[in-house]
């Protein structure tokens, strides 16, 4: 367990760095997130990071990559649906880091 | 993990559900399962039977119980190319329920049929 | 007594055994997966209807909510809040659960 510290407001989060309550998060949590491992967000990166709020909220789990890939194709278009793309964006693995900025628990069955 | 399935055979699993949510930690433990096998590629069927039906019912709201409401990920599973849902008759209607009480698109078969389903599984898996 | 009933009737035989042995005055509360039982046109709710005549039926409603049921629920069952079981809890000098 440890904290990260958002615009003044410590926050827990577990030993991989995935927010303890997903109700801490919003935009500045994301951002904080992505600048300790070097990144810097883009629209590109929103596009995912909302994307998987929006499953979570509908199926109440973050999607394995192969589903998160298929399911970002069909939204968004062929061009971003493929893992090239995804890991381009999130080298960590999509659905690992992008998970983490977005707030949300690491994918079930991912190790 | 789909490159280290190349070559390896199909096999027919089939996840027989018989328990209510909630009461016990068996029908998300099955869900967990399911999820995670989804990626190993195999011909997955789930069985609802007893009070595994309980598990798909609509409308169903933990926040009084401080538990998570886990219904609504049945719905993904389509997303994980499991599609194939049984859902006894016998057991629906011993319970009052019908097909339209249910969270997902289903298969009701009787008894019997589901005593065939499970006969031709290679591979069976229950909670 | 208040009897408290925690498993769907079609799971175990507590449900039934729990009616078999509440007199009359007594209370009998379904919890968890045991407000199943209290589901509108089902056996077990005839075997409530009956019940019902001699024993006071609740259920508890978060429970009743978190399973979807809450429409569904026969008449003549009170609902109680986690305030209410304690209320029944105080008022009958022995609770027996049965599991």
């Amino acid at each position: 367990m440890g904290t990260i510290t958002v615009s003044g407001k410590t926050i827990e989060v577990d030993e991989e760095g995935y927010l303890v309550n997903r109700t801490d998060w919003n935009e500045d949590v994301a951002k904080e997130m992505a600048k300790a491992d070097n990144c810097d967000l883009s629209q590109n990166h929103w596009e995912v990071l909302n994307f998987l709020r929006e499953y979570y909220d509908e199926y109440q789990i973050a999607p394995a990559v192969r589903v998160l890939t298929k399911a970002i194709g069909k939204k968004l278009g062929p061009d971003k649906g493929n893992s090239k793309y995804l890991y381009e964006l999130f080298p960590y693995g999509p659905a690992k880091q992008a998970c983490k900025y977005a707030g949300l628990p690491k994918p079930t069955g991912c190790v | 993990m789909s490159e280290e399935m190349e070559g390896g055979t199909v096999k027919k699993f089939l996840y027989v559900n018989r328990k209510a949510p909630y009461g016990t930690i068996y029908a998300l433990e099955s869900l967990e399962v399911v999820l995670i096998g989804a990626a190993f590629e195999q011909d997955v069927s789930l069985a609802f039977i007893d009070d595994g039906v309980y598990e798909l019912m609509k409308g169903q709201n933990t926040k009084g119980i401080d538990m998570k409401n886990f219904s609504p990920t049945y719905r993904a599973l389509e997303g994980y190319d499991v599609e194939k849902l049984y859902v006894e008759k016998e057991s629906l209607d011993a319970r009052g329920l019908a097909e339209a009480d249910l969270i997902v698109p289903v298969k009701v078969i009787s008894a019997r049929e589901m005593t065939d389903l499970m006969a031709e599984s290679e591979v069976v898996l229950s909670f | 007594m208040l009897h408290t009933v925690n498993k769907t009737p079609y799971e175990r035989n507590s449900f039934d055994s729990c009616l078999a042995h509440a007199r009359k005055g007594d209370a009998v509360l379904l919890i968890e997966d045991g407000v199943y039982a209290a589901m509108k046109g089902t056996a077990p709710a005839k075997k409530l209807e009956q019940a019902a005549k001699a024993v006071a039926i609740y259920v508890l409603q978060p429970d009743v909510e978190a399973r979807g049921i809450a429409g569904r629920i026969m008449d003549g069952v009170k609902l109680v809040d986690y305030a209410g079981f304690v209320d029944l809890a105080a008022e009958h000098p022995t609770v027996q659960a049965w599991l």
